[in-house]
């Protein structure tokens, strides 16, 4: 079994988090290895899990009753996290993940961690802080993404 | 009237003689002089100033070789008057050429260290003479990473030549796309959101970044945020240059003429200018 107090200390959004708390999330985690083109999770599905990247990339998407295909959103890649609608109400995916290579997760259960949160204000506070940043991170990209930097009379 | 031979604002009759489409509103011209003498040497980053007889004259990157000047390559977007002008004329066609002018993208300062080139939409241009040097000259310089953003994998500039470079194993190249289409297998979001997943070591890399003043503004950013130092950050900026050797200020910005001081400058002198909208 993989050291997960280690991996998680490790990784860029937990690497912060005290040992103990540490210790309480490894007991959550599990690995698991998807093939290419694989969907790790559906938009609209229940969100139970918290993802961390720790190989390959993932594509966010949605489609539109328009375009038969998907609609990619944003890639997501190693060391990033995967979800955070696990952590919010009504708990359902907003958009699909779908792997882009072989790709490699450690899975969290998310509706544990939600307890932990409420058991554990501190250790609540810790997580949303964290979680508050990549939400800020992704937000600013998309603001980035909707000005349309580059078109072709300079915007 | 006897003109001086050397005069800076003395344009040289140079033939269109090959152009290319590169996307929609975007071509490269090759130029030869008509005066069948040299083209000038040129440092990467540095600008030339292309006049259309009866329209204007506009600075534009040159975006060649600079071991191999000859000939004169530049790439274009039409976006106004002088560079429509450019888009309606033929291979054959004759325009005029200044310069070159304004200051290199430091390559001395950058050997020995990683070097991070990052570019945005048609920033690539002013770049890829630096990737042509930079792989003529690969021992010179430690881990060398292209990070290359796109409007759309349609808006990709020199498509062939990102596949080429990415084929090196000595060098790291990572695209994006703010939108994709549908066959588009590759990576999809903002440019700065490549940085952070980079290789390099930040005490000792330089990072030259070019593309709209918005995405090197918060590219370079994103760089402090991952320890780069802001003497280690470089730009290219942009503004309306008329006679490119610091006489007329037209591109003037704070304390630096744009054509002279410019268009490649450290990015910790020109900081707070950024953050200034009236400028």
């Amino acid at each position: 079994m993989p050291d997960y107090d280690r991996l998680l200390a490790a990784h860029p959004f937990f690497n912060e988090f005290q040992a103990d708390y540490l210790h309480q999330i490894a007991c959550l985690a599990t690995t698991v290895c998807y093939e290419r083109n694989a969907y790790i999770f559906h938009e609209g599905d229940a969100a139970e899990q918290f993802y961390l990247i720790t190989r390959g990339h993932v594509m966010l998407e949605t489609f539109g009753v328009e375009r038969r295909g998907s609609i990619s959103i944003e890639t997501i890649e190693a060391g990033e996290v995967l979800g955070w609608s696990w952590l919010f109400a009504p708990y359902r995916w907003h958009f699909s993940a779908r792997t882009l290579e072989e790709v490699e997760v450690i899975v969290l259960d998310g509706v544990s961690l939600r307890y932990m949160c409420e058991a554990d204000p501190m250790f609540g506070y810790a997580l949303l802080k964290h979680m508050a940043v990549i939400i800020m991170q992704r937000l600013q990209r998309t603001r980035l993404q909707l000005i349309d930097m580059y078109r072709a009379d300079g915007g | 009237m006897l003109v001086e031979r050397n005069d800076p604002m003395l344009p040289r009759w140079y033939r269109i003689q090959h152009r290319r489409e590169e996307l929609a509103n975007t071509f490269t011209v090759t130029l030869e002089p008509q005066d069948h003498e040299d083209i000038p040497v040129f440092d990467c980053g540095q600008f030339n100033m292309l006049y259309v007889f009866g329209v204007g004259e506009i600075p534009i990157s040159i975006s060649g070789d600079p071991a191999h000047p000859a000939p004169l390559i530049h790439t274009i977007r039409a976006v106004g008057n002088v560079s429509n002008g450019l888009q309606g004329l033929k291979s054959g066609a004759l325009i005029g050429v200044r310069g070159p002018f304004g200051t290199p993208w430091p390559l001395a300062l950058a050997e020995g260290k990683d070097l991070l080139l990052i570019a945005g939409g048609l920033g690539l241009a002013p770049l890829r003479s630096v990737m042509y040097h930079v792989i003529a000259h690969r021992k010179a310089y430690g881990r060398v990473t292209l990070l290359y953003g796109a409007r759309t994998p349609e808006d990709m500039l020199y498509r062939q030549e990102c596949e080429h470079w990415r084929a090196h194993l000595d060098l790291d190249v990572a695209v994006t796309v703010d939108r994709a289409t549908e066959s588009w297998r590759g990576s999809v979001g903002v440019v700065t959101r490549l940085i952070a997943h980079a290789l390099f070591d930040p005490a000792k890399t330089l990072a030259f970044v070019c593309g709209p003043e918005v995405m090197m503004r918060f590219c370079a950013q994103e760089l402090e945020k991952c320890r780069v130092p802001g003497e280690q950050i470089f730009i290219s900026m942009e503004r309306n240059m008329k006679c490119a050797i610091g006489f007329c200020g037209h591109c003037q910005y704070g304390p630096f003429f744009i054509c002279k001081d410019g268009p490649v400058l450290p990015y910790y002198q020109v900081k707070d200018l950024l953050r200034k909208r009236e400028i």
